[in-house]
């Protein structure tokens, strides 16, 4: 029964970790986060007035513009990295496909707006190139990180603004359930599991069990923030839209 | 009991089975091959937005007084050619695929050579028209390689299907064919590069 069990986890851990780009890829942050720097190149103010904005106009109009930074994208270009990371944090929501992804390689030195299926029209590929040249690659030059990110990200604001409006109960979807299925799947398998080794008196390799599926429990994007922060990714997808530049 | 009885009851349990097995495998199967067909309008779309960027493109390159003729030539031939290669969405099979992608590929291969030959004329690269033109053509691009990783993937995961146990016994019976896929190019895997920053 319990190898059994195991062999279940197993597949579903393998399952998940199939699609080949996906192992690349930065895990979703948790708690979820719009701007997310794994170089350490903002401030914790500068991160935090970034958030704010991004959070405010997620609020408002369920379009969720998200910026991260890496330091390389290794061997992929950075247009499959941006749509991979796109559609595996699922930024946007599920319906409109109204997410954005402003994706910063420092040590490539190369920028990439990856637009959403459902913001194409709103924002273009030739303005999502303005954007980059105009607002961000100046600042970048200057090696002013967060005003290019800070002005390049208004520009997109303002570029998709009228384009979604927030649905009702939307800012009410915070601290809310959203935990997958495959989430609940693993709650249970850890139950029984527990429950099997309660039965037999010995719980004392269950620890290390524990925390394994803890791990996925993460990855199914179950987040309950204070109600002041970011409400989840959404699940939006997308198709190769946008532009990039270097600097 | 009887072992006579026992036996019947075997093979009706194994009929029953290989039905049951049967039915849901050909839902599954239906619904993949929705699946597929929906990701191929997604390829179709992608690649007629290419060719419709390419009037464009002629026209800009039209404007340098004195441009190779025979490379705008070339796109506009393998433009028409890709046209008219149309593929019908219910028979999707290795030859039609590959029919489809090698007349696109002709296509992408003249492109990119008008694109080098642009190299020549620094005063059309500079126009903000061409500017707008190189992001449009480069974000086509990368739709055209996304589109086609999907259908690719709906396709592997048909084909599977098709040609696994129990399936594969029904699959002949019920017209479900293997379907085709993008292969890979010789150094076509990457979107041709439109990058002129350098």
């Amino acid at each position: 029964m319990i190898k059994r069990i195991l062999l279940l986890i197993l597949t579903i851990t393998f399952i998940s970790a199939n699609a080949q780009i996906e192992k690349e890829l930065p895990a979703k942050p948790v708690p979820a986060k719009l701007v997310v720097d794994y170089t350490n190149t903002l401030a914790p103010d500068q991160k935090e007035a970034l958030e704010r904005k991004l959070v405010a106009f997620d609020d408002s109009t369920s379009t969720q513009i998200a910026v991260v930074l890496v330091e390389t994208t290794g061997d992929r270009d950075i247009a499959d990295y941006a749509v991979a990371l796109g559609r595996a944090w699922g930024i946007g929501n599920k319906e409109f496909n109204n997410g954005i992804l402003l994706l910063v390689a420092k040590n490539d030195r190369k920028i990439w707006i990856a637009t959403g299926y459902g913001l194409e029209g709103a924002l273009p590929d030739i303005l999502a190139k303005r954007i980059i040249e105009n607002e961000i690659k100046p600042n970048f030059k200057g090696s002013d990180f967060y005003r290019g990110l800070d002005e390049g990200t208004d520009a997109i604001i303002s570029a998709t603004k009228g384009e979604y409006d927030a649905p009702d109960n939307y800012g009410r979807r915070k601290g809310g359930d959203k935990r997958s299925v495959p989430g609940i799947f693993i709650i249970l398998i850890v139950v029984i599991i527990l429950s099997i080794f309660r039965r037999r008196g010995g719980g004392g390799g269950a620890g290390g069990l524990l925390f394994f599926p803890m791990g996925g429990l993460g990855h199914g994007g179950g987040s309950s923030s204070g109600s002041s922060g970011f409400g989840g990714f959404g699940g939006g997808s997308f198709g190769g839209g946008g532009a990039g530049g270097d600097w | 009991m009887s072992t006579r009885n026992i036996v019947l009851i075997v093979i009706g349990g194994l009929i029953l089975l290989l039905g049951g097995c049967g039915c849901s495998g050909y839902n599954g199967l239906v619904q993949m091959d929705q699946n597929v067909k929906g990701k191929w309008a997604n390829v179709e779309s992608d690649y007629q937005r290419r060719s419709d960027l390419i009037p464009n493109l002629v026209n800009t390159v039209k404007g340098a007084a004195d441009f190779e003729k025979s490379t705008l030539e070339a796109v506009v031939n393998a433009r028409a050619q890709a046209t008219q290669t149309k593929i019908d969405v219910t028979n999707l099979s290795p030859e039609k695929v590959a029919e489809f992608q090698k007349a696109q590929s002709q296509l992408s291969g003249a492109i990119g050579r008008l694109l080098v030959t642009m190299e020549k004329y620094p005063e059309l690269k500079a126009t903000d028209a061409f500017r707008d033109l190189q992001s449009q053509l480069e974000g086509t691009e990368n739709r055209i390689k996304v589109s086609r990783n999907d259908f690719n993937s709906a396709v592997q995961e048909y084909n599977t299907s098709v040609k696994k146990f129990p399936m594969v016994l029904f699959s002949g019976m019920f017209g479900f064919k293997e379907k085709g896929f993008f292969a890979a190019e010789a150094g076509a895997e990457k979107a041709p590069t439109v990058d002129f920053n350098k």
